[in-house]
């Protein structure tokens, strides 16, 4: 119980705030209980086979073959799997990280890794759709063509930037978070 | 339609996995509740953010903060913007589109969409829980930078 509390209070401050918007400004604070509903339905919706995929993922996929696949001598071939995992993605980008997780864990690359959170965040295929549909497919196809790079740069940075303590300790984590 | 793909392909993969084995298909779905009870108070936080941060931030403030502004200015509120708002992406869009047909330019338009989708300031927390604190924050710093580049690159282009 006290373990809960712990883990929770940030969730029970912020609905306690909401709550006293609600007393202090009843639109403000009903549209946002509105919308934090609709958005808890929704993940509620995309969420469930995400994590039952990242489940099935963690038992039947080896280490030795995710780090065959996705490992740190995958090369270009591990990237790619990294971008198209990525980008066939469906979900809110809080959904990617224990995803990320499960992938740390088995051996990927860490770049490989910030790839696969790029592609989700930026060029998944449903994404673009609703993109093409609002904003014209110039605008999105100049999009993607600029984020493929992107996406290779941030990541490949990003682990440069890390020393390789910073590192070991991110895939220690990785390894006993189940 | 990609969410009916997914629950397919989980639910497929699932019975192929029953067959085969229903010790491991049991702990693989004990995993699947762990991993998300563990980023669940997270979670429930970043719903509860979002929904007060939309509930202040209309699309109507958000036209008028990016809206009228041009030049790099209004590309850094409309950076800013993005950063902290996270709005699914059948909201986003349709949001974008309005704001150019309002008059914004397209590179603040092309500013607030990448930095809405690769800068997560209200999901910092979480990357920090998987990547820690310095690799999340690199992340979310270059993906920043990166969005006023891609908003250069269109600009160029489409302009």
């Amino acid at each position: 119980m006290k373990n809960f509390m712990k883990r929770y209070r940030l969730f029970i401050g912020l609905a306690v705030i909401n709550i006293l918007l609600i007393a202090v400004f009843p639109d403000i604070g009903l549209k946002s209980v509105n919308i934090t509903w609709s958005n808890t339905l929704e993940m509620l919706s995309v969420i469930p086979p995400i994590f039952i995929l990242l489940g099935l993922l963690d038992v039947w996929v080896q280490r030795d073959t995710m780090i065959r696949l996705m490992g740190e001598k995958s090369g270009i071939v591990g990237a790619l799997i990294a971008f198209l995992l990525g980008s066939a993605a469906a979900g809110p980008l809080y959904a990617a990280f224990p995803v990320a997780g499960v992938l740390l864990k088995k051996g990927s690359k860490f770049s490989n890794v910030l790839v696969f959170i790029g592609a989700w965040s930026t060029t998944k295929i449903p994404l673009l759709l609703f993109e093409t549909s609002s904003m014209g497919w110039r605008f999105t196809l100049v999009r993607f063509l600029i984020n493929i790079p992107g996406i290779a740069l941030i990541a490949y940075t990003t682990e440069k930037l890390l020393n390789k303590n910073e590192k070991a300790l991110i895939y220690e984590k990785a390894g006993t978070m189940d | 339609m990609f969410t009916i793909i997914l629950y397919v392909l989980a639910a497929g993969l699932l019975t192929i996995s029953f067959l085969k084995d229903r010790k491991k298909t049991k702990i693989a779905l004990k995993k699947a509740w762990k991993s998300f009870e563990n980023i669940l108070p997270q979670l429930l936080s970043i719903l509860i953010i979002i929904g007060i941060m939309l509930a202040l931030l209309t699309p109507e403030t958000i036209s008028k903060l990016i809206g009228q502004q041009s030049g790099w200015f209004g590309m850094l509120i409309a950076g800013v913007v993005g950063s902290v708002t996270l709005i699914p992406g059948f909201v986003a869009f349709p949001l974008a589109a309005a704001l150019l047909n309002g008059g914004a330019g397209f590179m603040q338009i092309a500013v607030f969409i990448s930095t809405l989708m690769m800068v997560g300031i209200v999901t910092i927390t979480l990357e920090i829980k998987y990547f820690g604190k310095k690799a999340a924050i690199v992340r979310n710093g270059l993906a920043f930078v990166f969005s006023f580049a891609v908003a250069i690159v269109i600009g160029v282009v489409l302009a």
